[in-house]
């Protein structure tokens, strides 16, 4: 019944997918915490840019994103990321048109965690002088991530679902090869149920370990 | 008690005005604290009494006037009015301890990241700071396993590590259970009598009486009447002092 199957690299293609979703989760970590701090940070002009950039980049289709950074940024621009190799420099600009569509979302979950931190700890802590980066980093980010463990948990796994989205250029992850598998083989049913466990395989996990540290990391107040 | 000399000034506010919109909080207040001296600042709910604590370590920014400690005016942002800050300490009516860090670390982040200190060095001091206020045993607890008097006394070993040279109290029992509010005054009249340079807001009468050395009484934005707690409790001159008085000492 799994004949089919033989000549396509299923393993591969989901380890693009993984690739895809780790490299990603990492940047949009970085940069959605920078946004995170631009937004709560004294400098108007600060502020107002990542205002800004969460509601512009929120409120766009990640395939849009995606089909920009493939055409606008390599094809017209020429930004290929360091890249020579065609397949490299796809899935680097994929990387990077999800990073910068995940991080407004953990921006986001971010701030609601930031503004579960009592003021008044704030307050104490500018009060010993420590400085504003410091502060944050030392007493605001801190508690706001492990409040937000859980909500972080669904950016993670709409992001592993979102990944496929990166075959509109090209890249060899696991939607593009189920699509040719389904152009090739008549098994469309049987293909689709593959794949949807694949994913199934990579967020439950996820999921649910993310909501076991969820609550071990909680604070208590 | 005496009145420490005059000669030597340590937090001076001259004319110092306040606005939260149209409520004018701070109005031209004048005022000097010496060094070793305790100031207890009394007066009605929304006096002003805790902007004016806020306004001298500049968590509260004000619209005029002048604030100098120990000589400097108050920088206005920066790595200078953070220094500022470190050198006067905070104690706050909700403690504020660092939930997600230990007793110990509450007391120790400051020393290593303010003061540079080694953590070891900032570990000792800590210890015999916790010790000093009695609660050595809880220093590997979290905050919230600790009562509320034992919270306060960590945050008050937390501005001591600091080696402030001036310690704001603003409503430090009001939060808590009857049964606590001692362990925390008797800590705070044993830094009195150990010279700390104290401001204190607080409707407790009797600490007023034993450790001030001055009682500020403020009403509306304005310092009212400024005297001897002897002076303001058995002689006070004005009708806002006297029937604030016969309201709080008569429940
Ligand atoms: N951040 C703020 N924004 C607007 N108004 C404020 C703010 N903080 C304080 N106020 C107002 O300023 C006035 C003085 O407040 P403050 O907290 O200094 O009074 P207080 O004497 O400490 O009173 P209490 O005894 O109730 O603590 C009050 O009317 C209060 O409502
Ligand atoms: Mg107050």
């Amino acid at each position: 019944m799994f004949d089919f199957l033989q000549g396509y690299d299923l393993l591969g293609a989901f380890w693009v997918t993984v690739q895809l979703t780790v490299y990603s989760a990492i940047g949009s970590l970085v940069w959605g915490t920078l946004l995170a701090a631009m937004r709560v940070s004294p400098v108007p002009l600060m502020r107002g840019f990542g205002t800004a950039y969460v509601n512009i980049v929120r409120n766009i289709p990640l395939t849009v994103i995606i089909v920009f950074t493939s055409l606008g940024l390599f094809q017209t621009l020429g930004v290929s990321l360091g890249a020579e190799r065609f397949t490299t420099i796809n899935f680097r600009l994929a990387v990077l048109g999800l990073t910068a569509y995940t991080s407004a979302f953990v921006c986001e979950a971010l701030r609601s965690g930031i503004n579960t931190v009592p003021l008044g700890q704030v307050e104490a802590a500018r009060a010993i002088g420590l400085s504003f980066p410091q502060v944050l980093r030392l007493i605001v980010l801190p508690q706001a991530f492990r409040s937000v463990v859980a909500p972080l948990a669904n950016v993670l796994i709409a992001l592993t679902k979102n990944t496929t989205v990166a075959a509109t250029i090209g890249v060899a992850e696991a939607a593009l090869l189920m699509r040719e598998m389904i152009e090739n083989e008549a098994q469309l049913l049987l293909i689709s149920a593959i794949f949807a466990v694949g994913f199934l395989c990579l967020t439950l996990p996820t999921g649910l370990l993310l909501g076991w540290v969820a609550k071990k990391v909680a604070v208590k107040r | 008690m005496p009145v420490p000399d005059g000669g030597d000034a340590l937090v001076v506010l001259r004319g110092v005005d306040k606005h939260f919109g149209t409520l004018h909080v701070l109005q031209s207040i004048d005022l000097t604290i010496h060094r070793g001296e305790v100031v207890v600042v009394i007066g009605p709910s929304g006096s002003g009494k805790s902007t004016l604590c806020r306004a001298i370590n500049r968590l509260e920014t004000i619209d005029a006037g002048e604030i100098v400690v120990d000589g400097r005016p108050l920088p206005a942002e920066g790595r200078e009015l953070a220094a500022l800050r470190a050198d006067v300490g905070m104690v706050f009516q909700s403690f504020n301890l660092f939930a997600h860090k230990t007793v110990l670390d509450n007391v120790t982040l400051g020393q290593i990241k303010v003061r540079k200190k080694e953590r070891k060095k900032a570990e000792e001091r800590a210890r015999s700071l916790l010790d000093r206020v009695g609660v050595a045993s809880q220093a590997d607890k979290y905050p919230a396993q600790l009562s509320g008097g034992q919270q306060q006394r960590v945050a008050i070993a937390r501005a001591l590590a600091m080696d402030p040279k001036v310690m704001l109290f603003d409503e430090p029992t009001s939060a808590l259970d009857p049964e606590m509010i001692n362990e925390v005054l008797e800590v705070m009249r044993q830094l009195a009598r150990d010279g700390m340079t104290m401001v204190v807001v607080t409707h407790e009468m009797g600490f007023a009486r034993s450790a001030a050395n001055r009682v500020v009484f403020m009403a509306d934005g304005r310092i009212v009447e400024e005297t001897t707690p002897d002076e303001f409790f058995h002689n006070p001159r004005s009708d806002r002092a006297k029937d604030f008085l016969s309201k709080i000492l008569h429940h």
